[in-house]
Parts: structure tokens; C-alpha cells; sequence
């Protein structure tokens, strides 16, 4: 019979993916503005390249980005062993590792839509600024970054999204550790793979559309303030 | 010492060859004039440092913002130069304070135009806590302006700020614009293509034709001067004299205005008594006659307007016309009439002949007061 409320390790699997997925968010904005600025902005030798390796993510196969992060960020990789002698920072399978998937595969979602809200920003607002005496650093963040606002949130939502549902590369590098790794997809994963796990697969699986649903709506309507407050809405 | 605008730079447009050579007072309004596509505004970005030219120089009173030999290019926050922009560019996600304010935290320079005088000035004393999209575009100029003037600028640079308003936000705007350059003793270069705006506002002009500089000077000099009156744009032909109201005829809702020693009856100008008045005459809206040929007097004929006139230059213009230049001084003399007493006169090459026109001739020139009305009339105060 289907029971409710869930377990204790379903709302742990629960509470693990927000974790999860607000700290790989946190990790790829900053990055995620960067690389929009590089791509978007920047004029140099090799942007097709460094644009090609930012979009990896969606053209692999998840399980190849996992194993690439295992291959480089594991013990026996030369940047994971520098990481784990200088910071003891260890990714195999802890949350930080699981963090570190999701950022990763989230990211090229996140510089896409970014990328987009910047291209959009009126130049001659930042040209205006740059008159009235701001240097450039100054007009990027008072007047680039504020106009950009929607599309960063736009950005942050898809790349939440995309980590929420991350299942091939985490699975991959870090594998399927209850309370570190095991995040809503793997825990429905977990259970299907057990016999008489149908219930608690339901019930990660509602619990899985319940946080989704909660973060589009929030998200939407941050969006309308936001477009409100630049005044593109009435 | 008297500050200079020194200018001479070129800039390489996509579709144009832009070069722009002057050097004028540091003082009062520059009008950059000419076509649309004639290089105004590239000259004006130029200036503020939005475009790099590909040489030349700009210095603003005896500082070089510019110079490409010397490898000097300024940025354009390091210019000090106020821009207002056609379009207002007023920053969306601030109130209209913190678009005033938005320069002022940032200048280097000690002491400039105060925010309870700016925000007085402009009358936008009720708009601070309002957002730019809620403005109207006489309100959205006004904050550009004030923006411009709070970051403490040596120079303003205006692109045709009143080029998106209607008639009368663009009269209002006028007004506050006049009284700047005195009430803050700042130059403003201001790029326009329109007339009404040249005869209010400028001092000086600049006329920019193909994207070369072909004149600048004295504002009524270089208006008067027939040999670049074709390349100021798609303006008539016309003459602008510069005047004095003597009286008021408020029955007759007339105004008279003395211009080189003559009297002008035109429509009513809101000016008082003694204010300067400059008036733009349409050269085919000018008839001429010879002297003492019957009824020129007033009380015969409906053109108002007769004035004692004697030739200075016969143009030939296109087609059957020529273009007569008369001074309005009363006697022939050597010296040279003064700029804004000179009227011309579109006439047919015809009449030139069988009148016998020629130079050094006194001539009666008439016109009606209905050719000075509305755009063609300008009183400062």
C-alpha cells in the first residue's frame, strides 16, 4: 500500500538535492557570469575553443563527464590529489563531489542564458555611465549587472533545474551514498532497484515535482518584480 | 585668458569619412549643424571619447584630452564631459535621484552645478522617487540634463536632446537650455538640425556638410554667410536678422523690432521692451523694388515690411532664380554691414535684368509681418 509521509531517508534525499543543487548554483554563477563576459564580450584567440569546452557537458553523455571529473578530480588524478594535499579537499564520493557534477553539468546551461541577458543590455546605457565618470569594473557592476538581473535568474533557475535532475555524472564520480551523494534521482533510482520499492519510488518521485514545481514558481516570480522594476512590464 | 574648443580630428564611419577642423571660444552654445548623415553626431562622440579618431587632436581650454601623435586618448570617465544623448539613456533599475546622482559620487573635480539648484533649474523637484519609465520625454530629457550637469562636467555635449519631444516640451526645453551656459559657466556643444533651435540658442556655429567641417564662427556670420547657406541642409534659404523690440502693439497683436536702424513690424513676439530678438527671413518670402517706383508706402500695399536696402552681392542660385544679398544700413559705405543686418532676397534672374540690380544699388525691400511667425522668431530675455 502507498504510504505517506515519507521516510527519513527520502526527506534526507530530499534535503540533500536542495543542498546540493543551491550550492553547484552558487559554485557556477560567478563562473557562469565569466565565461558569458569572455564569450559574449571578450574578443581573443581561442574563444571558439574555450566555447566548445563550455558546452561539452551538453553534448557528452553524462557518464563521460563523470568519468572525466573521476579521472581528474579522483585520487589518483594529479588535480584531485593536489586538492586533497593542499585544502584536503576530497570529491570521491562526498558532497562536494556531488556538488562539483551538478555545477559542472549545469554550467553551460547557466552561460547560455546568461550570455543572452547580457548581449541584450543597451551599450549606450553603459556608454552613458562611462560619461558621467564610472570607470568600466564600476559600470559592469552598477549599471551591466542590475540590467542583467532577469537573465542571472533565468540562469540560476535553469542551472537549479538542471542539478536537481543530475543523475549519469554524479552517479559516475561519486557513486550513490545515502546523505552525501544520493540526491532525489538516485534515490528513485536506489529504489526501483529494489524489490518492493514502488512505494518509496512514488513517493521520491512527488516529492521530486512538489520541490520542481515550488522553485519555477518562485522563480517566475522573481522574474516579474524584477522586469517590473527595470520597468520592461507594467 | 579665454579657453578654447581646439578641433581637429577625423573618424572613420562605415559609410563616411568624417572630418571635423575647428577652434572656438570655450564659451557659451556651439551649434554642430548640418544634414542628417552629415557626421554631427560622430564629431560629438568624438569628443566625449565614445569614438577613437583615427587622428588628430581635441583639446578643451589647454588640456589635451586627445591626440593621436602624441598617443593621448582620455576615456571617456576621465573627460569630465557631461553627455545628453537623443534618446535620454536614463538608467532603468534607478529612480530618477539616483539617475541625477549617479555622476556626482563620482567626480574628481571639487565643486560643480548644486542638486537643490539643478533639481530647481529643471523643475524636476517631484519626479526624484519616480523610475525613468514612468516619465513623460520632456521629464526624461529634463533628468538627462540634470544627470549630465550633477557630474560636474567642464563641458556639455548635447546630441540633439530635443529631437524626440513635441512642439511644446521642446519650447519649454529651450528655455532652460539658454540660461545654462551663464548660470553655470559651462560650453555646451550642442548637435541639432533645427533652425529654431540654431536662432535660440547658439552663439556659435559649427556647419558640418558630408562629414567635412565647412564653416564655424560667430553664430550670425556664419548663418549669413550665402556662400554656406546651401550646405546647412534642407532649410529654404533665409537671412537672420538680429534685432531689438522697440514697442508692443498689443491691439494689433504686433511687435515693432529695430533692426539696423530700421523698424520691423512682425506678429507678436512674448518678449518686453529692449529684448534681443533674432528673426529668420525666408529669401523668397522678399520682394524688392526700385526706389522711388510708386506706392511703396505702408498705407498702399500690404507687406508691412519696407525697408531702405541697397545690394551687396547677386547670386545665381538654380533654375531662373538669383539670389540678391542687401545690406540694411542705411547708406552705401565701405565697411561691411554687420552680421544680422544683411536680408536676401529670391528673385528671378528676369527681374534682376529688367530692374537693372546691381551692386551698390538702393533698393525698397518688402515683406509681410506673416513671414516672421513661429519658428522663425527667437527672444532672449
Amino acid at each position: 500500500m502507498f504510504s505517506w509521509p515519507p521516510s527519513e531517508l527520502e526527506r534526507q534525499a530530499l534535503l540533500l538535492s536542495l543542498q546540493v543543487a543551491l550550492a553547484a548554483v552558487a559554485v557556477a554563477l560567478p563562473l557562469a557570469v565569466a565565461l558569458a563576459w569572455l564569450l559574449g564580450r571578450g574578443k581573443f584567440w581561442g574563444k571558439s575553443a574555450l566555447e566548445a569546452i563550455v558546452n561539452l557537458p551538453l553534448v557528452l553523455p553524462p557518464v563521460v563527464i563523470g568519468y572525466a571529473l573521476l579521472v581528474s578530480f579522483g585520487r589518483q588524478g594529479a588535480l584531485g590529489r593536489w586538492l586533497s594535499n593542499t585544502f584536503d579537499w576530497q570529491f570521491v564520493f562526498t558532497f562536494r563531489g556531488a556538488v562539483l557534477a551538478a555545477a559542472v553539468m549545469a554550467l553551460p546551461l547557466m552561460v547560455r542564458a546568461i550570455r543572452q541577458s547580457l548581449e541584450a543590455v543597451d551599450g549606450g546605457l553603459e556608454a552613458a555611465a562611462l560619461t558621467l565618470g564610472a570607470s568600466r569594473a564600476r559600470v559592469f557592476a552598477t549599471v551591466t549587472v542590475p540590467l542583467m538581473a532577469p537573465g542571472l535568474l533565468s540562469g540560476a533557475v535553469l542551472g537549479f533545474a538542471a542539478s536537481l535532475g543530475e543523475f549519469g555524472a554524479t552517479i559516475t564520480f561519486v557513486s550513490n551514498v545515502p546523505g552525501e551523494t544520493q540526491t532525489l534521482p538516485l534515490a528513485i533510482y536506489s529504489a526501483l532497484q529494489q524489490p518492493g520499492g514502488d512505494d518509496a519510488a512514488l513517493r521520491l518521485v512527488m516529492l521530486s515535482v512538489l520541490l520542481a514545481l515550488a522553485a519555477l514558481a518562485l522563480a517566475q516570480w522573481c522574474h516579474r518584480r524584477m522586469q517590473q522594476w527595470l520597468g520592461q512590464v507594467q | 585668458m579665454t579657453s578654447t574648443i581646439d578641433v581637429d580630428v577625423s573618424i572613420q564611419r562605415p559609410a563616411l569619412e568624417v572630418r571635423a577642423q575647428f577652434a572656438l571660444p570655450a564659451q557659451g552654445i556651439t551649434a554642430v549643424i548640418g544634414r542628417s548623415g552629415s557626421g554631427k553626431s560622430s564629431v560629438l562622440h568624438a569628443l566625449a571619447g565614445l569614438l577613437t579618431p583615427t587622428r588628430g587632436h581635441f583639446k578643451l581650454g589647454g588640456q589635451t584630452l586627445f591626440d593621436h601623435s602624441a598617443r593621448i586618448n582620455l576615456p571617456p570617465n576621465a573627460r569630465a564631459l557631461g553627455v545628453v544623448f537623443q534618446e535620454g539613456r536614463l538608467f532603468p533599475h534607478l529612480n530618477v535621484r539616483g539617475n541625477l546622482l549617479f555622476g556626482d559620487a563620482l567626480s574628481a573635480r571639487p565643486a560643480g552645478p548644486a542638486f537643490d539648484d539643478v533639481v530647481e533649474l529643471l523643475g524636476v523637484g517631484a519626479l526624484l522617487t519616480r523610475r525613468p519609465h514612468t516619465l513623460s520625454g520632456g521629464e526624461r530629457q529634463r533628468v538627462a540634463i540634470g544627470r549630465a550637469l550633477l557630474s560636474r562636467p567642464r563641458a556639455l555635449l548635447m546630441d540633439e536632446p530635443l529631437a524626440s519631444l513635441d512642439p511644446a516640451r521642446r519650447h519649454e526645453l529651450l528655455g532652460y537650455l539658454a540660461a545654462m551656459p551663464a548660470r553655470y559657466g559651462l560650453p555646451i556643444v550642442y548637435v541639432t538640425h533645427q533652425m529654431d533651435e540654431v536662432l535660440r540658442l547658439a552663439d556659435q556655429v559649427v556647419v558640418m556638410n558630408d562629414g567635412q567641417s565647412v564653416a564655424a564662427g560667430a553664430a550670425l556670420e556664419v548663418l549669413g554667410d550665402l556662400n554656406v547657406q546651401p550646405l546647412i541642409g534642407r532649410f529654404e534659404a533665409g537671412s537672420v536678422l538680429a534685432g531689438v523690440v522697440v514697442r508692443q502693439l498689443d491691439d494689433w497683436q504686433l511687435t515693432e523690432v529695430q533692426v539696423a536702424g530700421q523698424t520691423l513690424t512682425v506678429p507678436q513676439i512674448a518678449a518686453r521692451v529692449g529684448a534681443g530678438v533674432r528673426l529668420r527671413i525666408r529669401a523668397r518670402d522678399v520682394a524688392l523694388q526700385n526706389e522711388g517706383a510708386q506706392s511703396h508706402t505702408s498705407a498702399n500695399t500690404s507687406a508691412s515690411n519696407q525697408l531702405q536696402a541697397w545690394v551687396l552681392q547677386v547670386l545665381d542660385r538654380d533654375g531662373p532664380y538669383c539670389i540678391v544679398e542687401l545690406a540694411l544700413t542705411l547708406m552705401p559705405s565701405e565697411t561691411a554691414p554687420r552680421a544680422g543686418e544683411t536680408l536676401w532676397a529670391l528673385v528671378t534672374r528676369r527681374s534682376v535684368s529688367t530692374m537693372g540690380l546691381s551692386v551698390g544699388q538702393t533698393v525698397v525691400a518688402s515683406f509681410k509681418a506673416v513671414a516672421v511667425e513661429g519658428r522663425s522668431v527667437a527672444a532672449f530675455t
